[in-house]
């Protein structure tokens, strides 16, 4: 098996073809498209982000007058379809390039990306 | 040794996906086999009357995780024709670049999952490393490496650039020798041809009969492709069907061999003559009227049916997978065969469940 020289040689003395994660990251590339973030300060209450939205991820609770007006943002429904950016008017819907992190639940997150409960949103507002 | 019945799968180490066959055997030989799937069944036909019609690309291309931007890209394509709206010739050429990647993507990956299934796992890894540089080219011009999310009604949402180009080609170039590689183990191993070669065959006439597709049917000698349709920018790249004359699993190897070169061959000539303009245009109103449209997806012709009502929810939106067409074709291979080739056999249609059952 003469041939197989050069190639057991190549493995013995390459590097591994895998990155050695944790310490290694793999970096992202431009333009993907990964964790969101509502900006509630600039958002405009329009609702547009919520009628768009493929997964029903991202809901306005409560009317632009009303002081309690607010965005709930689920990012485990969330399909990062980046719908919401593209028509946000204002810019308040933000894209990172870097996944979500795991959580041990289904989070919604409220006006400031603080985790809320849902249910109790919805029936006493915020 | 009296007849007896066992099931295969729905878990069974070599599929991916699960799907039960009943295998009636008779001194370790398969006589008869009896399919049984719904395992994976979602209701997404279903789902897809509920939502608005411009959402459903992003459901559609939840059907199949890895020909995504291929059922995406269907979708938009009956909704544009029953809207008669014209893609810019830029867009169908974007669209023939990410469905050449897919069906190139996919290819590695079944290569690999072929190998797996001998139990030859160094060369699975191999077609896996490879495949993840389709993976990362996808994510620089999509945003996404599985579910692309690009295709949108109308054209596409992203734009390939000159520098992103050029990377491209870059990243193709250190891809060729990984496929390089693999290849050659797949054309002549004396191992894999012992497990594949006279294993499984399906006689042409009976291709046709059955209605296999893709590369089932064109290992079997049928020389159909839904891209001699030349749908997108396909008629103007100039394409020719890979066919084989054999119609066993290394004939249906073979098959998926050359066509992951000409996916990689027609990646580099839509690059090369990507044309200048628009990515998309304005889509105003709703899908009034019905259309049908066939496409080829790396497992075979896919077929969506869409019908509109002119509101904004479809009435009606019918797929049918190649996988699913493909199955009784699979169920004449089998008899006659030895217990111990049923999971290549079975895999050499890849088999894609969750397409299959929607
Ligand atoms: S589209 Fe933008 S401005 Fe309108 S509600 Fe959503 S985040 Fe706010
Ligand atoms: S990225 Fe898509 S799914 Fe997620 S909130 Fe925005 S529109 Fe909804």
């Amino acid at each position: 098996m003469p041939w197989m020289i050069p190639n057991i040689a190549k493995n013995l003395t390459g590097s591994p073809a895998t990155r050695k994660y944790p310490f290694e990251k793999r970096p992202y590339f431009p333009g993907t498209r990964g964790r969101l973030e509502v900006d509630f300060l600039t958002c405009g209450y329009c609702g547009l982000c919520e009628r768009v939205c493929p997964a029903q991820a991202i809901k306005k609770i409560g009317d632009k007058k009303d002081p309690d007006v607010t965005i709930l943002y689920k990012p485990f429904a969330c399909i990062y379809c980046a719908r919401c950016v593209e028509v946000c008017k204002f810019g308040s819907v933000k894209i990172f390039e870097e996944h979500t992190a795991p959580a041990d639940r289904k989070l919604t997150l409220g006006r400031e990306g603080e985790p809320v409960d849902e249910e109790f949103v919805l029936n006493n507002g915020f | 040794m009296p007849r007896m019945t066992f099931p295969f799968g729905p878990q069974h180490p070599v599929l991916p996906e699960a799907i039960q066959l009943k295998l009636t055997v008779e001194d370790e030989r398969v006589v008869e086999v009896l399919p049984a799937i719904g395992y994976m069944h979602r209701g997404i036909e279903k789902a897809a009357e509920k939502n608005p019609y411009i959402n459903n690309v992003f459901l559609c291309e939840r059907i199949c995780g890895i020909c995504s931007f291929i059922h995406g890209m269907a979708y938009c394509q009956t909704i544009e024709e029953i809207m008669e709206v014209k893609v810019p010739p830029r867009a169908e050429y974007l669209r023939v670049i990410w469905s050449e990647l897919s069906r190139l993507h996919s290819h590695l990956l079944w290569l690999g999952l072929l190998a797996d299934s001998f139990g030859f796992e160094s060369l699975f890894m191999q077609c896996w490393r490879a495949r993840e540089i389709v993976l990362d080219m996808l994510e620089m011009t999509t945003g996404q490496r599985v579910i692309q999310s690009t295709c949108v009604i109308g054209g596409v949402r992203r734009d390939i650039d000159a520098e992103q180009a050029a990377r491209m080609r870059e990243m193709l170039k250190t891809l060729k020798p990984q496929i390089d590689a693999v290849i050659p183990v797949f054309k002549h191993d004396y191992t894999i041809k012992s497990r594949t070669v006279g294993r499984g065959v399906l006689p042409k006439d009976q291709a046709w009969k059955l209605g296999a597709v893709g590369p089932t049917l064109r290992g079997s000698g049928g020389a159909w492709d839904a891209r001699l349709t030349g749908y997108a920018a396909y008629g103007e790249l100039g394409f020719e069907p890979m066919v084989e004359t054999d119609g066993d699993s290394y004939a249906r190897t073979q098959v998926r061999v050359r066509e992951t070169y000409q996916a990689y061959e027609l990646v580099l000539k839509a690059l090369d003559r990507l044309p200048e303009g628009e990515t998309k245009v304005k889509v105003k109103g709703f899908p009034n009227g019905e259309a049908a449209i066939r496409v080829e997806q790396p497992r075979g012709e896919l077929f969506y049916y869409a019908l509109g009502d002119g509101t904004s929810h479809l009435e009606r939106l019918k797929v049918r997978t190649p996988t699913f067409v493909n199955i009784p074709a699979l169920l004449t291979m089998l008899p006659g065969c030895e217990i111990a080739d049923v999971p290549v056999i079975v895999l050499s249609i890849d088999p894609c469940m969750s397409c299959t059952e929607r």
